[in-house]
């Protein structure tokens, strides 16, 4: 330790030579692994002596179990265990409602719902020994439609009736009338959110009655709570450890494999791994919703609205999964984001014997984009307005307030964002039939057209989506940042427990720790249980919330460095500043090396960090402050359209964005081209088909996702418009793509053909039927 | 299961004559699938892909014979001239990645009715060459396709070749799927003129429970075009005979609804396919003048 501080000028370019800051680009560490074939996901994850779990389910729709003999499996050589629903000691599980047990007890509500589990010493022996297990089922009447559902005739999937929430908004004339009328229905299919790795884990046993899991998945803490509650645990006895997730969109915030590997873990003592194969994830995780919309829309001659209704029904499924939040966001941001004096809302989240359905990217937003932007377009027409001009003239702006009465208290830019997509330049004119080229005509190298019945269309939507958890809810995040010398060099560790799905938060919170503290060297820590919760790798939510937690710690170290700083140097600790290695004066002298100031001794602190509050909305009125944050997008898209075949070719999808602050530039371009794929494929071709309830389409032969010779190159304009109440004036990024581009797409097909298409994925037949 | 690895042609068929129940496995693009699904659980797998035999092409009889274990991607690059239609076709197989392990032979032996080579072999008027240790036989690729995802193999038989008469005229493919690439086709449509014998040849895929030709629509062009000496002429194809065509080709499908599509889509389809293809064949035909 010196004794007195080196009067020598302070080095400002120290920090500014640190490379991967706020605004930089830094390479992600997991990108050339994953590149190169050599991340392990959760599929990979391999223990010495590991056994392997596999899980039989429902082959029916509604039924009642009579009895289930696993004599036969059981008896199969290398099986070690099979359990049922007697086998679990603890209670249901549910994201935000305990209504779904770990395995059917009595009664299986929808195809596909896990019934035993086996644990074999090969996972083929597990499955030949699954097909063993005899259950004998009494199938019960089913009820498969969502709006049959709310039938007061209808089978009933749970003790209390089939609804799930009924959200209502009442603003303004409850008896509005409006000299232009417009109305519509429209149906939204059931989307999958076909994230390519699929569910996966290894739980392995202590010898003490606990387990460690490892899993991949979307919000550590939320598992963990409904693991110990399934098994009777406490939390300190059921450890979560993130493995390598491949992608997850909302189809990981509910249980999958966890309790099940946990159970035979616990049962056998040995380490469990289970891996869902393609078919078996498309019934091991919730879906969007499907949704049916009614839609009003009521304006003067000159294009204002003067008032909308809406009903809105949500197939959640045979369990709550997100329902009712799905239901909230639907509700309260369902009408799109513009001034509407007199609204009538109902949205309901209905119990059926379809898959269950939850989380998907969009959340509650997407279904009702789709109805909102259709008949913005048909008013439009009706009025006989331009239908850029109609979603500038009632969007919002900054000041405004939504229909839950809420003021937009931030940049809310619905007319610039729509200006910048219509004012991108537009991609070439088709070929001739002579010279045309077959990649870029509908159909591709299929060889359909030469151009013969091709139409260009042109389609605009615009958006706004509520960033992180509302209404009400504690919406939190936990950091532990840690500052040390290691190897003569300062040296960060950041330890959350935020799931990193792909999106790159990893990446982003190794440069807001460099930015707050001057260092180069972060280290990320393992996700795990063992810090506090950083809630669900949802809702946009992440860079905001765990990134607020991550840049609060590191205001906690540098603080507690600089107290030591000031007691050790005898210097007023006002007049310090960290600076990297170093700590300076604010007259810019260097008055100490950090190696001075922490020796040998680490600085760690721990913060649990929340946005500001949202509230409840009102359940009569719909009113209330439900939301932290609000996020806009607009696309255009122009695509042609074989409109003899129905075949379709998105030409251009370009967008504009307000991201707040881009922290890291190419994962929000990466988010944006991502979320519209995803929107687009929605509107063309992405579809669970369910009939009578059973799914047909458990693959990726028939669930279709864009390829890339679907989805075309894109413009992005990305806005950066702070939020003052937001860390670095963020705004979450990742869901508003997935809720413009598709209704933007559907709009250029209905322009291009002239049909009403009131229905999503728009079929071929749909095109030359409808 | 066991895997039988012959080193030649005659092991290949010594070896399925010993094991009748043994699968063929070429590319594996379909075999594989059926195997991790575990839609099948053969006792044996019978692999062809070091039979050199197989892999190759020559001439036979002014005919191209093209060994079973030819992938698409080699189709595609070598033979575009010769077999245009199905080099057409092939562009349209899966993924790169499907292109160059999936065979045409795999195509036949696992028969579907989406399978993409047949409408263009159909069309082409192929002919599959089918041996055993018994010897070889020779039959129109219509005798072939017995039922969906049938075929006239007997048990202890392999696919040697198809045999194809190079074009005397100008051939189209055209597939629908509902999306840009890498799909299972929702119809399609082969189509060969053969303007030496003044005959048409047509391959629907698809839209019946094997792929098939459409004679009738067959017959009705070629007397149509004979009827009005348009083989010689070469003049611009009528509209209303392009569309009549079609509706013959629609009326010879007899599609189902599934997943993929409807039947009435894929009759609509077909028609439009066929009036379509008919009139770029046509181009092409007069063109070539
Ligand atoms: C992702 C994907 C995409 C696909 N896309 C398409 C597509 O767009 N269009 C299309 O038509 N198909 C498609 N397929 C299916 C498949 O690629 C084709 O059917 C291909 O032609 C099969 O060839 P293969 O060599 O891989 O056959 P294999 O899988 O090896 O064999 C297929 C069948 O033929 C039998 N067989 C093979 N060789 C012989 C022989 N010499 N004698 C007797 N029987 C034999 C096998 O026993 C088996 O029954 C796709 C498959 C996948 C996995």
């Amino acid at each position: 330790m010196t004794s007195a501080p080196t009067k020598v000028p302070a080095a400002p370019s120290e920090t500014a030579a640190l490379r991967g800051r706020i605004g930089d680009s830094p390479l992600r560490p997991d990108g050339t692994l994953k590149v190169q074939g050599e991340f392990a996901f959760g599929s990979d994850l391999w223990a010495d002596e590991m056994i392997w779990g596999v899980t039989l389910r429902s082959p029916h729709v509604h039924a009642r179990i009579v009895s289930i003999d696993v004599g036969p499996a059981l008896a199969t050589s290398g099986v070690y265990t099979v359990l049922t629903a007697e086998d679990v000691p603890g209670g249901n599980v549910g994201l935000d409602h305990a209504d779904q047990p770990v395995l059917a007890t009595g009664v299986v509500r929808y195809h596909g719902e896990p019934v035993a589990l086996v644990a074999a010493d090969h996972p083929e022996i597990a499955r030949q020994a699954a097909k063993k297990i005899r259950v004998v089922y009494e199938e019960l009447p089913a009820v498969t439609d969502g709006r049959r559902a709310l039938e007061p005739a209808a089978p009933q999937v749970h003790d209390g009736g089939n609804l799930l929430r009924h959200l209502k908004i009442r603003r303004g004339n409850p008896d509005p009338v409006a000299p232009v009328v417009v109305s519509l229905d429209f149906e939204v299919g059931m989307q999958d959110q076909a994230f390519l790795g699929p569910e996966s884990g290894l739980a392995v046993p202590d010898d003490a009655g606990g387990i460690d899991l490892y899993v991949a998945t979307q919000w550590l803490h939320a598992d963990q709570r409904q693991i110990c509650q399934a098994l009777g645990l406490p939390p300190e006895k059921v450890r979560l450890t993130l493995a390598g997730v491949g992608g997850a969109f909302g189809g990981r915030e509910d249980l999958s494999i966890h309790v099940h590997a946990c159970l035979l873990a616990l049962r056998t003592g040995k380490p469990i791994k289970m891996v869902y194969n393609r078919e078996e994830s498309f019934f091991g995780h919730v879906h969007r919703h499907p949704a049916s919309l009614r839609y009003e829309f009521g304006a003067d001659h000159d294009g204002l609205l003067h008032y909308a209704k809406a009903e809105i029904v949500f197939d959640g499924g045979a369990y709550a999964s997100s329902t009712a939040a799905v239901v909230g966001n639907g509700g309260t941001l369902g009408l799109g984001p513009y001034n509407i004096p007199n609204v009538q809302v109902d949205c309901y989240g209905v119990y059926t014997n379809n898959p269950p359905c939850g989380a998907m990217r969009g959340f509650g937003c997407v279904q009702a984009a789709f109805a909102h932007e259709a008949l913005m377009d048909e008013l439009a027409d009706r009025v006989g307005m331009d239908r850029v001009a109609i979603r500038q003239l009632n969007g919002m702006r900054e000041g405004d307030r939504n229909i839950t009465g809420q003021l937009i208290d931030s940049a809310a830019p619905v007319a610039e964002l729509l200006q910048l997509v219509q004012d991108m330049p537009l991609p070439a004119e088709r070929l001739s039939e002579d010279e045309f080229d077959l990649l870029s005509l509908p159909g591709g190298v299929s060889n359909t057209t030469h151009g013969e019945g091709v139409v260009r269309g042109i389609g605009y939507a615009v958006t706004y989506k509520n960033v992180g958890f509302s209404e009400g809810f504690d919406d939190y995040s936990t950091a532990r940042v840690r500052l040390e010398i290691t190897a003569d060099e300062p040296t960060v560790t950041v330890h959350t427990a935020a799931a990193e799905v792909g999106q790159g938060l990893i990446t982003v919170e190794q440069q807001i720790c460099r930015t707050e503290l001057g260092v180069q060297r972060v280290v990320v820590h393992p996700r795990d249980t063992q810090v506090g919760s950083a809630g669900s790798t949802s809702a946009s939510r992440q860079t905001y919330v765990t990134g607020g937690a991550v840049k609060a710690a590191c205001e906690a170290v540098r603080a507690k460095v600089l107290e030591r700083a000031s007691t050790m140097l005898d210097l007023e600790l006002s007049e310090l500043v960290l600076d990297g290695a170093q700590i300076v004066s604010i007259t810019g002298d260097v008055v100490a090396s950090l190696q001075d100031v922490l020796g040998t001794d680490a600085v760690d602190e721990t913060v649990k960090w929340s946005h500001r509050p949202t509230y409840p909305i009102d359940p009569e009125t719909g009113q209330g402050d439900a939301h932290v944050q609000y996020a806009f997008s607009a696309h255009r898209a122009v695509v042609d359209v074989d409109t003899e075949l129905g075949l379709v070719k998105v030409i251009a999808l370009d967008t504009a964005q307000d991201v707040g602050k881009a922290i890291n530039p190419d994962a929000v371009v990466g988010q944006i081209q991502g979320g519209s794929a995803q929107g687009m494929g929605l509107a063309l071709m992405e579809e669970i088909v369910v009939t009578d309830g059973r799914v047909r389409n458990p693959s990726f032969t028939d669930y279709l996702i864009p390829t890339i010779l679907d989805m075309p190159p894109m413009k992005i304009e990305v806005l950066e418009y702070a939020d003052p109440h937001a860390p670095y004036g963020v705004r979450g990024v990742g869901e508003p793509p997935t809720i413009s581009s598709g209704p933007a797409v559907a709009a250029a097909i209905r322009r291009a053909t002239g049909k009403a298409l009131r229905r999503v994925p728009i079929r071929p037949e749909h095109i030359t039927e409808g | 299961m066991d895997f039988l690895q012959p080193r030649s042609w005659s092991e290949a068929l010594e070896a399925k004559a010993a094991h009748p129940d043994a699968v063929p496995i070429a590319g594996g693009t379909d075999v594989m699938v059926e195997l991790n699904f575990d839609h099948h659980r053969p006792a044996f797998l019978l692999d062809l892909t070091r039979i050199e035999e197989l892999e190759t092409w020559s001439f036979d009889n002014g005919r191209v014979r093209l060994g079973a274990g030819v992938t698409y991607s080699r189709v595609i690059d070598e033979l575009g001239r010769l077999l245009p239609g199905l080099a057409m076709a092939s562009r349209t197989v899966g993924s790169p990645q499907i292109r160059n392990r999936g065979t045409v032979g795999g195509n036949l032996g696992a028969a579907s009715p989406a399978g993409d080579a047949h409408p263009a072999l159909l069309a082409a008027e192929a002919d599959v060459e089918l041996a055993s240790v018994r010897g070889t036989r020779r039959l129109p690729l219509t005798e072939f396709y017995t039922g969906v995802k049938r075929n006239a193999l007997a048990p202890d038989e392999l696919i040697a070749a198809i045999l194809i008469t190079p074009p005397s005229g100008p051939q189209q493919f055209c597939k629908i799927g509902t999306r840009n690439a890498m799909v299972i086709s929702v119809s399609a449509f082969g189509l060969a003129l053969h303007p030496e014998r003044k005959a048409v040849g047509t391959g629907i895929g698809s839209a019946a429970p094997t792929p098939r030709r459409a004679y009738e629509a067959e017959n009705f062009l070629a007397q149509a075009l004979d009827a009005a000496g348009l083989w010689e002429t070469r003049a611009t194809m009528p509209p209303e005979l392009a569309r009549e065509f079609g509706n013959y080709v629609r009326s010879a499908a007899s599609p189902i609804d599934d997943v993929r599509g409807t039947a009435s889509y894929r009759s609509h389809s077909l028609a439009v396919m066929a009036r379509r293809s008919l009139s770029w064949a046509w181009d092409d035909y007069r063109r070539a003048a």
